[in-house]
């Protein structure tokens, strides 16, 4: 990553900063901390056709354009005509800049077959002829593509590499910012770990370039190297770069600091409301980056879609990129489970970009991409699916540009939802390995394969900075949209679809049986109640009958005994007997005085 | 050959021996220096030894000094220094070096047979 620009170290305070040069080429500036080293002359390698002379025609046609630095082209390959017309398709206006005399170019043509050496010689025709293109128009940058090409017409190449090496140091002295192009030598005897043909990289050490076009599996791609760059800090790695109708641009282009990015609270629905609450409430993070991964046939485009629906709902934009269907296809589908997103299409909130991914290399895709997000300007962004690109490159380069890409919507607080498709048998995690550390929220969809049947689950992997759920949901394709149903959860483990439905009947079916064993004990309890009620009052009326009987003994009794004294005292009477003599009854019978 | 314009509209500059047979016969040559530098020096030394001896009252020479038409190194295409010019008879050949070496100078001139 470039430095310079941040923050300097301790020893690098001392030391005054390289002065440097702007190509005005996207994304090389970011990597070399500026652009070239000004006033010294850069090496820019390469095969045939790997983009050398596009590099320093851009440098001069942006220090022309932008920078107000008039340039010279001294070209050993082309003549001023071809070269006009050739770099008409990147939008440059070689023949107006020569007119406003922001730009000059000098073809020098050396015909081998026309040339006889008579002797020593040296080059101070060439210096001549730059010297006064230089001075002509107060040029600051100065091309040469490709002095070697001397090598091939020119005799006794020892007095050329002499004349080349005072070349480079009167470039120097003249105090221009200077590019020479330089064919990669023959990668065969001789020249092995050779940048150029000749050598140059011998005479220019201040700064060296190294361009690549290659192919793998039959996707051809561009590689930038900055092989050296004295006293500066710059990028080592190898970076994609393309050549365009928008002429070279070198990847990435947008700037690696992580502190731009901005952070907010603020959430999005995904569209789904029970989502929305397995992810703490109120949906994905704004500005983050969503995967939704899972195997052929689990939902994933649906969770885009109602992601893209809710999104154009709320009145923002939205753009679909899909690498596998057409757009009549994916609404068709859609439509099916009640999600109308032609309609936001019409309404210009919608828009599907539909590409083949073998189409372009990488980074032309991502270019595209990006070019499509800057022209829309949208706040949520869906590729579907992630994976195709896998078909176009290995894993580190899918996943440099993912960062990339990530980066890019990230800075300009785009949501993005990507789904990849894991494939059958795989670890369910393990395709996506490579990029799980770019994204912030990771649902899972599942299928579950029980009783028979095939059932979608649902379940967040991870979402930072959300209290997200731990709990599988079953995720229920209908005709109005995704519905997440609670799973059944028991003594059967996690069961899902009829399974569920059938474990729920028989849940239900033992409830009752329960119900009505409760019912009927109760009953059986009253009916005792009522019985042993029943015996109380029987009991009840016997004691009162044996009470009566009692009582009439009792009166019979009295009755005797009343008679008996009035027997006795008459026998008194009769005898004569004393009047005190009592009564025999022991008993003082209180009825008797009633 | 491309040169052809560029020697109607470049003015004569330093002359150094006029023809005086028939424009047919006549070498027209253009040599290229800049300044006074020894090769360019030995350059114009050795061309005059060349055509007093092989084309004597046959030739007629323009020396140009870069330092001062910078511009005819562009017009021209010279690139190395000192740059011989066989103008005519066409075709035209370009010879380069100080003209030390008599024999390639002839033969690029086609005054001597390749052997």
């Amino acid at each position: 990553m470039s430095k310079t620009t941040s923050k300097p170290r301790t020893k690098e305070t001392v030391r005054p900063q390289l002065p440097k040069t702007p190509t005005g080429i996207r994304g090389f500036d970011e990597i070399t901390g500026g652009g070239l080293p000004t006033g010294q002359s850069t090496l820019v390698c390469g095969g045939p056709g790997c983009g050398k002379t596009v590099f320093g025609i851009e440098f001069l046609v942006n220090g022309a354009t932008q920078y107000d630095e008039p340039g010279v082209l001294i070209s050993c390959q082309e003549n001023t005509e071809e070269l006009i017309s050739n770099v008409a398709s990147f939008g440059y206006d070689l023949a107006d800049l020569i007119r406003r005399k922001k730009l000059l170019i000098d073809c020098v043509r050396v015909e081998r077959s026309e040339i006889e050496e008579g002797g020593k010689y040296d080059l101070e025709g060439l210096f001549i002829r730059m010297g006064h293109a230089i001075d002509s128009i107060g040029a600051k940058r100065v091309v040469l593509d490709t002095i070697e090409t001397l090598f091939s017409t020119l005799p006794n190449p020892p007095i050329l590499r002499a004349e080349l090496g005072r070349l480079f140091r009167w470039l120097k002295e003249k105090g221009v910012t200077a590019i020479i192009t330089g064919e990669r030598g023959e990668t065969s005897v001789g020249s092995v770990g050779r940048l150029t043909r000749q050598g140059l990289e011998e005479y220019i050490s201040d700064c060296v370039v190294h361009l690549d076009h290659r192919v793998t599996d039959q996707i051809a791609s561009r590689r930038l190297r900055i092989v050296k760059y004295r006293g500066s800090e710059h990028g080592t790695n190898e970076y994609p770069f393309l050549i365009d109708e928008g002429g070279l641009i070198v990847l990435p282009i947008t700037t690696p600091y992580l502190k731009d990015l901005v952070i907010t609270n603020q959430c999005v629905s995904s569209g789904v409301p029970r989502l929305d609450a397995l992810l703490g409430g109120k949906g994905y993070y704004k500005g983050s980056s969503v995967l939704v991964s899972g195997t052929a046939g689990t939902g994933k485009s649906s969770v885009a879609a109602h992601f893209v629906d809710a999104t154009c709902r709320r009145g923002e934009r939205a753009i679909y990129f899909t690498f596998e269907e057409p757009e009549a296809q994916i609404e068709r589908d859609m439509r099916s489970i009640g999600i109308d997103l032609a309609q936001w299409v019409r309404k210009g909130l919608l828009q599907f970009q539909s590409t083949r991914p073998t189409t372009y290399g990488l980074e032309k895709h991502l270019l595209l991409m990006e070019r499509a997000i800057e022209a829309f300007k949208p706040e949520v962004v869906t590729i579907d699916p992630l994976n195709s690109f896998l078909i176009g490159g290995n894993q580190i380069e899918v996943k440099g540009m993912l960062l990339r890409l990530v980066n890019f919507m990230k800075l300009k607080g785009i949501t993005c939802l990507f789904t990849s498709l894991t494939s059958g048998g795989a670890p369910i995690e393990r395709t996506d390995i490579a990029i799980s550390s770019l994204i912030d929220t990771w649902a899972l969809l599942r299928d579950t394969d029980y009783g028979g049947e095939r059932n979608r689950t649902l379940y967040v992997l991870k979402s930072r900075g959300m209290p997200h759920s731990n709990q599988i949901r079953e995720f229920l394709l209908t005709d109005k949209g995704i519905e997440l149903r609670d799973v059944y959860v028991g003594a059967g483990g996690v069961l899902t679809g009829t399974a569920r439905m059938n474990q729920e009947a028989i849940d239900q079916a033992s409830q009752l049986l329960r119900e009505q064993e409760m019912k009927r004990g109760l009953d059986e309890l009253e009916g005792k109640r009522k019985i042993l009620e029943a015996q109380i009052a029987t009991m009840r009326g016997e004691f009162a009958v044996h009470e009566l009987a009692n009582k009439k003994v009792t009166d019979v009794q009295q009755a005797i005994e009343l008679m008996a004294a009035e027997q006795r005292k008459k026998m008194a009477h009769a005898r004569h007997a004393d009047i005190s003599s009592k009564p025999v009854s022991r008993r003082a019978n209180p009825r008797e005085s009633t | 050959m491309s040169e052809k314009p560029a020697v109607t509209k470049g003015a004569p500059h330093t002359v150094i021996m006029e023809a005086n047979q028939s424009d047919a016969e006549v070498f027209l040559l253009r040599l290229y220096v800049a300044g006074q530098t020894p090769k360019s020096l030995a350059a114009i030394a050795n061309l005059k030894k060349i055509c007093d001896q092989h084309l004597p009252g046959r030739s007629r020479t323009e020396v140009i000094d870069l330092l001062e038409n910078p511009q005819r190194a562009r017009e021209d295409q010279i690139v190395a220094i000192p740059t011989l010019i066989r103008v005519r008879p066409l075709p035209a050949h370009k010879i380069i070096g100080d003209l030390s070496n008599t024999e390639r100078v002839l033969i690029a001139l086609d005054l001597l047979a390749r052997s």
